[in-house]
Order: C-alpha cells, then sequence, then structure tokens
C-alpha cells in the first residue's frame, strides 16, 4: 500500500477522536507509518457485528418477556459475553449458569447467587429480577 | 510521581509496549523490528475456539510470544508475575513505579474506558504501559491510542483482573537485564527461520495451508450456515485482519518493514526486493477485504461470490508459498 493510499473513510473512530496507525510505502519506496481513520471495507463489518449484537440483545429480551428464558442470559448478551465468558466472570459452572437461564430455576434462586450476577453486571438483583429497569 | 516516558503509537499492542520499553531504555528498537524479530506474523484458523460466535483466525503469533521470543533472541531478561489476589498485584506495580520503572501489563480490552464503545470486547490480550500515578490516577501509555491517557485506580482493577479466555491474572512484565549491544543480526535470521517454518508447516490450518483451508471452509459455508451466517463468519475473517493493531494488510505490511529494515542491517538487497513482494502480498489481502465487504454489504449475496473470495485466498496461498521459499533460500 502506497502512503498515499492509505484509507481516511468515515468510521466508528472518528466518534471518540481516535486514528489509528497503518505501515505504508512512500514515494520512494521507504515504509513508514501514517494514520489512517478508518476503512469502509471493515467499518462494515464491525457495523454488522454490531447489529448483530443488537440482534442478540432484542432477542434474548423478548424470550426473557414470554418467559422463555431468565433475565441472566438477556444481561449476558447486553454485555457482549458468551457462555463461558460470563461463567469465568460469575466462578459458576457453565452447566449451572445455563441452568439458569430456565426461568423456573432462576425464580428459586438464592439472593447470594443472585448477587453475584448483579455484581457481574453491576445492578442490584432488583435490576436483575425485572428487566423494565433495564436500558 | 511520573516517569519520564516517552509514548510512540505503533500498530499493534504488542509490539508497541516492547518497542517502547526498548526505547526508554536506550536502545533504538522499532514495531517492525520486534515483530519480525519475536516470528509475530502467523495465519491460523482454530475451528474449534469461537470468538464473538464465529471461528477464530488469527494473523499473528500467540499474545506474548513476540515479546518472549524477541527477548530471548537479542539476550534480554523480563520479570514477569501474574497474581491471584488484585491488593497484591497493585502493590507490585507501584513499587515498579516508585522505583522509576515502567512497566508493561496485559489487560481486557472491555472496560478499557477510552476506548470507543464499538471495538470494547471481550479481549483479554492487549498490552499497555503504565508510566506513573496521581493519587489514584494512572498514567497509561497505550500504544494504539495517538497520546497518553489515564485509568482510575478501580478501572485498572478491572482490566487487569477480567476474565474470560486468556485472563490476564494482572500479568506486569519488564525488562531488567540488557546486554551491552544488542545483537540484532543472529536474531534477524531466527526470526525470519522461525516465521518461514511456521508458514510452510505441514499441518492443515496453519499457514500457507490454513490460508488454503479456510478458503475451502468458505466455499462451504452459504449453503452449510446460511447467508446470514456466512456473512457474519466473513465480517470476522475481514476485522481480524484489519481491526485495530494489524498496521494494514493482516500484519503483512509490518513484516515487509521489518524485511526492508534488515536488509539494510544485513546488508542483503535480496531482502529488500522480497519486502517489496510481500507488500504486493498484503496489497492482495487488502483486495481480498475489499470484495469480502460486498458481500456482507447486500445481504442477498449469491455463492459465487464467496467461490470468488475463496479463490481470491487460494491465489494468496500460493503467493506466500512461493514466498516463504524464497525467504528461507535468501538468508
Amino acid at each position: 500500500m502506497k502512503k498515499s493510499e492509505v484509507p481516511q473513510d468515515k468510521s466508528n473512530l472518528e466518534s471518540a477522536n481516535f486514528r489509528e496507525l497503518c505501515y505504508a510505502v512512500d514515494e520512494n519506496g521507504e515504509y513508514t507509518t501514517a494514520h489512517t481513520t478508518g476503512w469502509d471495507p471493515k467499518t462494515i463489518a464491525l457495523d454488522n457485528a454490531i447489529e448483530d449484537i443488537h440482534q442478540r440483545i432484542e432477542d434474548a429480551k423478548n424470550r426473557v418477556q414470554n418467559n422463555q428464558t431468565s433475565p441472566i442470559e438477556y444481561y449476558m448478551e447486553f454485555h457482549k459475553m458468551d457462555l463461558p465468558i460470563l461463567a469465568s466472570y460469575v466462578g459458576i459452572w457453565q452447566w449451572r449458569v445455563k441452568r439458569h437461564f430456565k426461568p423456573k430455576v432462576f425464580h428459586k434462586l438464592s439472593n447470594k447467587i443472585l448477587q453475584k450476577y448483579a455484581d457481574v453486571f453491576e445492578i442490584t438483583i432488583d435490576q436483575l429480577k425485572n428487566l423494565q429497569h433495564a436500558n | 510521581m511520573q516517569i519520564n516516558f516517552t509514548h510512540h503509537q505503533s500498530a499493534h499492542c504488542e509490539n508497541g509496549v516492547v518497542s517502547n520499553l526498548m526505547k526508554h531504555h536506550g536502545f533504538n528498537v522499532s514495531e517492525p523490528m520486534v515483530f519480525g524479530i519475536g516470528s509475530g506474523l502467523l495465519f491460523c484458523y482454530i475451528p474449534f475456539l469461537k470468538v464473538n460466535h464465529a471461528p477464530a483466525i488469527t494473523y499473528r503469533a500467540m499474545p506474548g510470544f513476540i515479546f518472549k521470543r524477541f527477548a530471548k533472541r537479542v539476550g534480554i531478561k523480563i520479570e514477569r508475575e501474574k497474581f491471584k489476589d488484585p491488593k497484591k498485584a497493585k502493590a507490585v506495580l507501584d513499587e515498579n513505579l516508585n522505583n522509576n520503572n515502567p512497566v508493561g501489563l496485559q489487560v481486557g480490552v472491555y472496560n478499557l474506558t477510552y476506548f470507543p464503545d464499538e471495538y470494547r470486547f471481550h479481549f483479554n490480550a492487549h498490552n499497555l504501559v503504565v508510566y506513573g500515578k496521581t493519587e489514584d490516577t494512572y498514567l497509561i501509555s497505550d500504544p494504539v491510542m495517538e497520546t497518553v491517557t489515564t485509568l482510575t485506580d478501580k478501572e485498572l482493577e478491572k482490566v487487569r483482573f477480567a476474565k474470560g479466555a486468556l485472563p490476564p491474572k494482572g500479568h506486569i512484565y519488564y525488562p531488567t537485564n540488557f546486554p551491552k549491544e544488542l545483537d540484532l543480526e543472529k536474531a534477524i535470521l531466527k526470526g525470519i527461520k522461525h516465521t518461514c517454518r511456521d508458514m510452510l508447516a505441514p499441518m492443515p490450518v496453519l499457514g500457507v495451508k490454513g490460508i488454503r483451508f479456510t478458503a475451502k471452509q468458505i466455499r462451504k459455508w452459504p449453503k452449510k450456515l446460511g447467508v446470514k451466517k456466512a456473512n457474519h463468519y466473513l465480517g470476522q475473517i475481514v476485522r481480524m485482519q484489519e481491526e485495530i493493531g494489524t498496521g494494514g494488510g493482516g500484519f503483512r505490511y509490518i513484516f515487509a518493514a521489518f524485511l526492508q529494515e534488515s536488509s539494510k542491517i544485513l546488508n542483503n538487497p535480496k531482502l529488500a526486493d522480497l519486502s517489496k513482494e510481500m507488500t504486493q502480498i498484503g496489497d492482495l489481502w487488502r483486495d481480498f477485504a475489499v470484495d469480502a465487504s460486498r458481500i456482507y454489504k447486500n445481504r442477498g449475496a449469491k455463492a459465487d461470490g464467496y467461490n470468488e473470495v475463496a479463490s481470491q485466498l487460494e491465489t494468496i496461498a500460493d503467493k506466500e508459498e512461493v514466498f516463504f521459499k524464497a525467504l528461507k533460500k535468501a538468508i
């Protein structure tokens, strides 16, 4: 890539006033670094990935409202986590966390366990039990 | 208290931390040099590991390996420590800062408050330097940022003890022992040889073979997974290749810069020619990203789009195979 061809497309970096460093060759064929504000192919990929996450969150919310899963799954998606990540944050085995997704099991959980989840999601137990508080 | 530390922005965090720490101790080592000597270049498709619900593909060596190999090859010693107890981790950090010693830390990205929201994923192998402290705020030199930044006590503890895959566990590291002069020449040769070995490895998911393997998978994706998931997977490849840290073209440009610098140090004009070739290969990776993005931009893409980008990857694999065989002979 030539230095003059380093892309300066609009991207999500702009909002944070942030430019990335790229390696490119100058007119004399020497390698140098150049700043880039973004590049469309990857901005589109990132936007798609974020949209995918939003869909997962929305989907989890609907399932909570239909009593198909517990709010834990919703908050997990909300924090861009998956099962292994959530399990390691709360320090509970994956199969148990998965079990806590069942609304029936969730309603019987002790405050001690609920507090563990609430701490990881940085909310109160009340907020954990009631999705209405979530934004 | 603040250590007199100069922040240089770099493309990739690990090279950047090493290069910045070396510069602080009076050794002018560039980012591509660290990357090349540490044999950072790679391609690997890890089918059993999922990142953001898509297969993991990496264009570089495992986190930590670059620094480890670099240190061994140029003959510096590194002190590293991991912790169970966050309080102890903090005490060791503060002690080093008091001794005027800037240190590298491994951290998780998700709670790095100075990152744009869209970039905060659960990725635990980010690196930064702490070079000072004022009351409860730490002074941070994050190599991928343009300027220095800060994190509070609490924020730093959170990112140092992030959980998930590759948890940092407060990992702290800094160079302790330096040789009088760095023996770059030998180190460069070792680094290049190792990279050639990795890229030409007789393993189905590694190096050149890994690129071909990925191409084969891409051909299968639209039928096997449906368009939506196939697009998500394809987007993930492009993100791994181009997202913050690769310097463009899946580290190929950084590697080309390393070869150019090495050709001068070793007085080997062949490496300069090969550097140009690597730049062209990097351009091919960029073309692949452009064409792949056309597919996932229009949701209702046709199957032959996938076949086309897969063929592009196969061309790249052929070129890289010829390239690394030539590189092996050139040194």
